[in-house]
Order: C-alpha cells, then sequence, then structure tokens
C-alpha cells in the first residue's frame, strides 16, 4: 500500500485533500513516523481514522444532539479558559483561587474584573444547561489537559504563552473565544429548528456570547485597568477593537492565530440550500434560492456610511468544521475533541 | 459624511428600491410619502396595524410575518438613532456620538435588508404615508436619556428575535435573523455599559440564556411608539 500514491489519487479529484487534513499540512510531520511505529496492518486503521476526520464530517446534516454537544464542547473550551485564568483547577464547579489567579485578577479594575467573573459563571452556566438538556447524551466532560490555550499543543509555550499572567494577552484570547462561540451558534441555529424550544435557548446562549464579546472589546479598547472603558479612554471613532466586529477585523486580537475566526468558512455538502459563510467583511445579505441577494453596500451607497458599518450591522455564522478547527488551536496533540 | 436627516434618508431609500429593483408603483408610494413635511400622518383604512393579516396573499406565511414583525421593530430603532443623532444631547461624552451613530447606521442598514428581503410583502407598501414614531416617553436632552432609551430599544430587539426565531420556517430566514440579532447584543451590551460599567449582561439569570419575549409581549413595550394600535391577532402564537 503506497499511502502517498493514494493521496496524490485524491488530489486529483479533490484537490483541496491535504487542507482537509490540517490546514497547516502537519499531516506530513503527524505521517513522518507512523512507517517506522505502525505494523502494515495497523496502518489502514490509522489511515481510516485521518479520513474520517477529514470527510466524515461532511457526510449528513448533523442531528439536535449533534449540535448540542458540538456547543457543550465549545462551552467546555470557553468555561475551563475562564477557571484556569481565574479561580479553580479549570473544571466547573471549582472555585478555589491559586496565588497566579489572585496575581492575574490583580492587573484588572475591580468592574472588569467583576465583569470577567461574570462572564466565567455565564460560560458555567452554559456547559451545565447544555448537559441537562443532552441528558444521557451529553459528551463526557474533558479533561483540562486536553487543552492548551497558549495555543502550543500541549507545550504550553504557544503563541499566546503568558495569558494567565498578561492582562492584555487573557483580553486578547477571550474576545477570540467569544467571537468565535457566536459564530459557532449561528452556523448551528438551522439544525435546532425542528425543536423549538432547544432552537430558542441556543438563541439565547448565542446572544449571551455577543454580549459577553461586546464586554471584552470594550475592556480591551479601554485597557485592562480602564473601568469605564467604555465613556473614556480610546472611545470614539478610530478606536479599536470596535464592540462589533468591523470587516475582518484586521485579523482579529492576533492575526496570525485569529484570522480564520473572521475569515471565510466552506460550506459541508449538507449545509441547507441559501446559506453561506462568509467572511465578516461580508457586505451580501438576503440571498435566497435563485435570488443572489443585495449588496447593501453598493445599494445604499448614497447614505454615505463608512464602509465598515455595512459588514458591522451582521455577524455571520461558521461552519463546523471550520469552527473545529479553530477550536483545535487550543487542544492538545492527539486530542480528538474537536 | 453621514446623513441622518429625514429627506436624504428617504433619497437613499429611493435608490435602495432602484438597485432592489423593486416596481416603480412602490417607488412611486415612497416617493408620495415624502414629499413634504406630513404633520398629521395618516394610515389608510383602519387605524389598526395589524401584523401578520395585511398582505392577504402571504398571511399565511409566518416568515412574512416574522419579518414584517422584525421590520418594524428595526423601522422605530432607526428612527430614534436618526432623531438622536441628528439632534445630540448637549452632554454626551466624548466618542459617545460615534458609538451612537454606528449605532443607528446599523439599524437603519437593517430596517433596509428587512425592506428588501419583504418586497412587496413589507407591512408598510399599504400605508399612504411612512409611520411617525412617538419618543415622547424618552428623555433625549440628556446623554442619560438617550443610553437608557437606547439600552431599553436594544433589550427588546434581542428579546424579539430570540423570541420570534421559532416562528421561522425558512433556513434562509432564520439565518439572516441570527446575524442581526448578534449584533443588537452587541449594541444592548454596549448600551448597558455606558449606563453603568459591568452591567453587560445584568439580566441574564442563573440559567446564563438571554431573554426571550414572545410577540404579544414586545407588542405591548413597542406600542407607546407607534401611531397606530398594532394588532397582534394575526400574530404566530406557536
Amino acid at each position: 500500500m503506497n499511502f502517498f500514491h493514494i493521496l496524490s489519487e485524491i488530489e486529483k479529484t479533490d484537490p483541496e485533500v491535504f487542507e482537509r487534513f490540517d490546514s497547516r499540512r502537519q499531516v506530513f510531520k503527524h505521517l513522518s513516523g507512523f512507517g517506522k511505529k505502525m505494523t502494515a496492518a495497523a496502518l489502514p486503521l490509522a489511515m481510516g481514522a485521518i479520513f474520517n476526520k477529514a470527510y466524515g464530517q461532511s457526510s449528513s446534516a448533523p442531528s439536535v444532539n449533534d449540535v448540542l454537544n458540538f456547543a457543550l464542547k465549545l462551552e467546555y473550551l470557553e468555561a475551563y479558559f475562564y477557571n484556569i485564568g481565574l479561580s479553580g483547577d479549570g473544571t466547573i464547579g471549582n472555585n478555589t483561587t491559586t496565588a497566579a489567579q489572585t496575581a492575574l485578577r490583580a492587573q484588572f479594575s475591580t468592574t472588569n474584573l467583576s465583569s470577567l467573573l461574570k462572564i466565567r459563571t455565564d460560560e458555567n452556566n452554559h456547559v451545565n444547561f447544555l448537559r441537562t438538556a443532552l441528558g444521557n447524551n451529553a459528551i463526557a466532560a474533558p479533561a483540562v489537559s486536553q487543552f492548551d490555550f497558549t495555543g502550543g499543543k500541549g507545550t504550553n509555550a504557544g503563541p499566546f504563552a503568558g495569558l494567565f499572567s498578561n492582562a492584555a494577552l487573557f483580553l486578547a484570547v477571550a474576545q477570540s473565544l467569544e467571537d468565535t462561540g457566536v459564530r459557532a451558534y449561528k452556523g448551528g441555529a438551522p439544525y435546532l429548528a425542528s425543536n423549538k424550544d432547544i432552537l430558542t435557548a441556543a438563541l439565547n446562549i448565542h446572544s449571551v456570547e455577543a454580549r459577553h464579546a461586546s464586554r471584552l472589546r470594550t475592556m480591551r479598547r479601554g485597557g485592562p485597568l480602564n473601568n469605564a472603558a467604555s465613556g473614556t479612554a480610546g472611545a470614539g471613532t478610530g478606536a479599536s477593537p470596535k464592540s462589533w466586529i468591523s470587516g475582518t477585523d484586521g485579523g482579529g486580537a492576533s492575526p496570525a492565530q485569529t484570522a480564520p475566526i473572521y475569515g471565510a468558512g466552506s460550506a459541508p455538502t449538507y449545509t441547507p440550500a441559501g446559506i453561506t459563510f462568509p467572511a465578516e467583511d461580508n457586505v451580501t445579505q438576503g440571498a435566497t434560492g435563485a435570488n443572489p441577494g443585495v449588496n447593501l453596500q453598493t445599494a445604499l451607497a448614497s447614505l454615505n456610511f463608512p464602509a465598515a458599518a455595512f459588514s458591522e450591522a451582521f455577524d455571520e455564522p461558521l461552519d463546523v468544521p471550520t469552527v473545529s478547527t479553530i477550536a483545535r488551536t487550543f487542544t492538545i496533540t492527539g486530542s480528538t475533541l474537536f | 459624511m453621514h446623513t441622518p436627516s429625514s429627506p436624504a434618508r428617504m433619497l437613499a431609500r429611493r435608490s435602495f428600491f432602484r438597485v432592489a429593483g423593486a416596481g416603480a408603483a412602490a417607488s412611486a408610494l415612497v416617493l408620495a410619502g415624502c414629499g413634504k413635511d406630513d404633520p398629521e400622518p395618516t394610515v389608510a383604512g383602519t387605524p389598526t396595524l395589524t401584523l401578520g393579516s395585511f398582505v392577504t396573499t402571504t398571511s399565511s406565511d409566518p416568515n412574512i410575518t416574522v419579518l414584517n414583525y422584525a421590520y418594524l421593530l428595526e423601522q422605530i430603532e432607526a428612527a430614534f438613532y436618526d432623531k438622536v443623532v441628528a439632534t445630540p444631547p448637549a452632554d454626551l461624552q466624548p466618542g459617545e456620538l460615534a458609538y451612537l451613530t454606528d449605532l443607528r447606521d446599523h439599524e437603519l442598514i437593517h430596517r433596509e435588508y428587512l425592506k428588501y428581503a419583504l418586497g412587496t410583502s413589507a407591512y408598510d407598501n399599504s400605508l399612504s404615508a411612512p409611520l411617525v414614531f412617538n419618543f415622547s416617553t424618552f428623555t433625549l436632552t440628556t446623554r442619560t436619556g438617550v443610553w437608557t432609551a437606547a439600552r431599553q430599544l436594544e433589550e427588546i430587539g434581542v428579546a424579539a428575535y430570540n423570541g420570534a426565531a421559532k416562528y421561522l420556517t425558512s433556513a434562509e430566514h432564520l439565518n439572516a435573523l441570527g446575524k442581526i440579532v448578534s449584533v443588537e447584543a452587541r449594541h444592548a451590551a454596549l448600551a448597558r455599559e455606558v449606563l453603568q460599567p459591568g452591567s453587560f449582561a445584568d439580566n441574564v439569570g442563573t440559567t446564563g440564556l438571554d431573554d426571550a419575549k414572545t410577540p404579544a409581549q414586545i407588542v405591548a413595550l413597542i406600542q407607546p411608539f407607534v401611531p397606530v394600535v398594532i394588532s397582534t391577532a394575526n400574530l404566530p402564537t406557536t
């Protein structure tokens, strides 16, 4: 069996095959040890897992439970992040504050800290809510060690190294997680429409994530120690980040890592007709069926609004595979959570 | 750069209609409605605005009903911010007019988008003049009054969208609604922040969930702003 021959054959019909495996093409790194470590008999099994990861998710529309469990994973990601930073050992419900957490807390103004604790509480509540909604179908709580919020894949020395001791970096990662959450819930909503109560609940979580994102952005705008961030320092035109996503926000808090959070997704084959996953700078809305929609920036050009306003007025959805790729930034090598 | 005044807005709406490809009749209707000052706007026929039954051919389509509901809400928000940006209170703090201008821009874009999405099914196509909303319950001469009003309107928007989404039967319209509601939530959080730092999510309870209100609850909240009686008889309830 010649693995690379198979890949080259696939590439003829699916040029994006390498991107499907891993957008950064680290598949080759992962594969380098395969031949040595595995017997020929085990290789097909490993390949099956790889292909399942690359193509399996796009085979059929996710069920309500699939969407809720995916949301639950994202909520664990968020909750553990705030828990590790602010109190406890990361797990839900553990609130013992360590020396490192006390040191990080001290870098925020009183009001900003209370806001972060409010966000932390909300995220822990989201985990609990989704677990209750899913009942026996809920995935097991992932180990905190599955995550590496530095983006270091388990080295704890990634591009966000020091985020739990650096207030500005902490806020930057927090904004990235919340903006991702908003797009993820939006992308999942169409698959929940069969259950009106669940759809409503998911949207009620969705708008809370947007509140969080808005608040984190005022904190970043004014600085971690500025209590009245919204009314004073940096307020007004030109101050960034705005409380809403403006264009693609220049790639976000740390463009090398966070640009995909504001970029375009890719519609899996099961995506309902008319739904697309454009980047956040999209200004065309209202496409339905054969109707291409309207470029609002063009149609309303005579208003002389800033070009960015037409993208700011709408948040865009993101598909599950793209959100998974973003979420894997914060999981360790070998984790199959996302 | 901004054109907040009412005539300018109507002018813009004219060009929007052209691009959106609406018929000449619709353009004429809008033109007729903005020709001169209308001190006492009149509503054709019965002075009751019955959301959900005003277009006979599509009255049974819950998507059209919900979109019209959203359209009315966005009209109210846009009109409010238009008024505030045109005549801002003197005690606004630095940067706050820029916030309000952004909010005005977003809401006006939402309004025009929904008008586009509704096309000939927009409820006000049958009105002889645009509704003029009444904000006399607000204090618009102080920054606190303005932001309190903004907070109230944005929270109404979030709860309304969250509560009405389940009535949509079109995935595309649900998708579109989702794109708007999170921006409204970002607005609501900011309006709260300006009034009281740290209050961005004070309405979020111990479940971690935001508000969702029924159309009947929302109509009761917005009736004071609307110059005609809103009937909820044809709004979906299940």
